[in-house]
């Protein structure tokens, strides 16, 4: 049979708890009660509901940002991770968060009402986004002026890109009256300065910090500005309104002034990389016309007066071998020709018809007689046979 | 070809990127690509100066 001891079997159980998704990153819904703010500053508490109850510790950093007038009685939501008291053989909440359910359940259902609304109404259109000036020699920034958001925006501009001129238009970022300056600052930098680019910002905080950025004016604010706007609110996971209103949307503040600007860095080498350009464009240049001057120049070595004279004499040479060749060939052409005619005219020579034993009849007058009637009785005619002729006598 | 002195660095770097565009497609007169060279040579000289001599400048509006 397997026994265990019980340390073996709570860490056991507390490791089920650690590898557990859930109980990892949980918040949990019910009744505050039995809270004890001991003097070390840490917190300890019940959070209950009609059934069943789970203890709570708080420590005493995390305590700082939940609102003090939380009480017991209160309805709340709970974040934290759920573990093992090893000592005491007890699972707790290791709380680092405290929400009134009234407010951030509120909170909750109204950010969405808004959210469905505005992007009914296209504000959140990916047609409407602007695209964000990649030099942008002023940029305007709505935040808080005691806030460590400014402080590190101005650190990013600094170091990135210290060619541009800031122009700070102050707001609350908390609270009941943030909303409307936050509002009026945006619609400042409109109305009095032209600067290139917005950036909104505000440090981390807890959802009711961040709430005066979903607030309905402030959404409508942005997305009134002629000048693209950048949102770098809180951190990373979170997600206002006025980020999805905004024309670019950053993770955190100083983000917002990395994607509002080019780095310094990356224009210096920039430079660099025109330089190199620029140098070996120019030596190519003159690389390349010094190689046609050389080309030229050995071509000119080659040509000297003596071989153009040479080259004449042989130019000289040709003309006289081609009229040569043309007188024979037009002498043979001629003796053909009068060869070809002699022989039709040796074809033609009575004396070869007369060989055949033709004879040609011609009278006292040597006129040739082709016809009787040419002739007449008793005539004297003369008969001329191949080798000799013959005297006759017209009968009849 | 504007004076340098108050070209902005957006100008000034336009100019010189274009500048060496033109330069690197070749087939210049001779005199045109030194002449181009020299103001190439200004130009990131100037936009050098302004990257590394530049001051945040912090201005605030307010409703006062």
């Amino acid at each position: 049979m397997q026994t265990y001891s019980v340390r073996e079997i709570t860490r056991y159980i507390r490791d089920l708890f650690e590898v557990d998704e859930i109980l990892d990153d949980i918040w949990v819904r019910g009744e505050l009660s039995n809270l004890t703010k001991a003097r070390s500053g840490h917190w300890y508490f019940t959070v209950k509901d009609s059934d069943a109850q789970m203890r709570c510790v708080m420590f005493r950093e995390a305590t700082r940002g939940v609102r003090a007038d939380v009480q017991a009685g209160d309805e709340i939501l709970v974040h934290g991770r759920v573990g093992v008291y090893e000592a005491r053989g007890e699972y707790q909440l290791y709380a680092d968060q405290i929400e009134a359910v009234g407010g951030l359940g509120d909170l909750h259902l109204r950010f969405e009402a808004l959210k469905a609304k505005l992007d009914a109404e296209g504000l959140f259109d990916p047609g409407r986004k602007r695209p964000i000036p990649f030099f942008p020699s002023q940029i305007g920034v709505v935040t808080s002026a005691t806030a460590a958001a400014w402080h590190d925006l101005q650190n990013v501009l600094r170091r990135r890109f210290p060619l541009a001129e800031v122009i700070l238009s102050p707001t609350l970022v908390q609270g009941a009256e943030a909303p409307t300056q936050i509002a009026r600052a945006l619609e400042r930098l409109n109305r009095k300065t032209n600067v290139d680019v917005i950036i909104v910002a505000r440090g981390g905080g807890s959802l009711e910090d961040l709430s005066c950025f979903n607030d309905e004016g402030v959404a409508r604010a942005v997305a009134a500005s002629r000048i693209p706007v950048i949102s770098g609110i809180g951190h990373e996971i979170d997600f206002t309104i006025v980020d999805f209103v905004a024309d670019l949307r950053a993770p955190t503040p100083s983000a917002a002034a990395e994607l509002a600007t080019p780095n310094r860095d990356d224009l210096l080498l920039d430079l660099d990389r025109l330089r190199q350009g620029l140098a070996a464009s120019i030596g190519d240049a003159l690389n390349e016309r010094e190689r046609d001057l050389r080309r030229l120049q050995s071509a000119l070595r080659f040509i000297t007066p003596l071989k153009t004279v040479q080259q004449a004499q042989r130019r000289v040479d040709d003309k006289r071998d081609q009229l040569a060749r043309a007188q024979r060939l037009q002498l043979q052409q001629r003796s053909e020709r009068l060869l070809h005619t002699s022989k039709a005219l040796e074809a033609a020579n009575p004396q070869h018809i007369l060989a055949r034993g033709y004879a040609m009849v011609r009278d006292e007058a040597g006129a040739v007689i082709r016809e009787a009637a040419q002739v007449s009785r008793n005539q004297r005619l003369n008969v001329q046979l191949a080798r000799d002729q013959i005297g006759v006598r017209v009968d009849d | 070809m504007e004076e340098l002195t108050n070209l902005s660095y957006e100008a000034a770097y336009q100019e010189l990127e274009a500048l060496v565009a033109r330069m690197e497609s070749g087939e210049l007169p001779l005199e045109e690509s030194v002449k181009l060279y020299e103001r190439g040579q200004r130009l990131s000289a100037h936009c050098q100066a302004l990257l590394e001599q530049a001051e945040l400048k912090i201005k605030l509006v307010d409703d006062a």
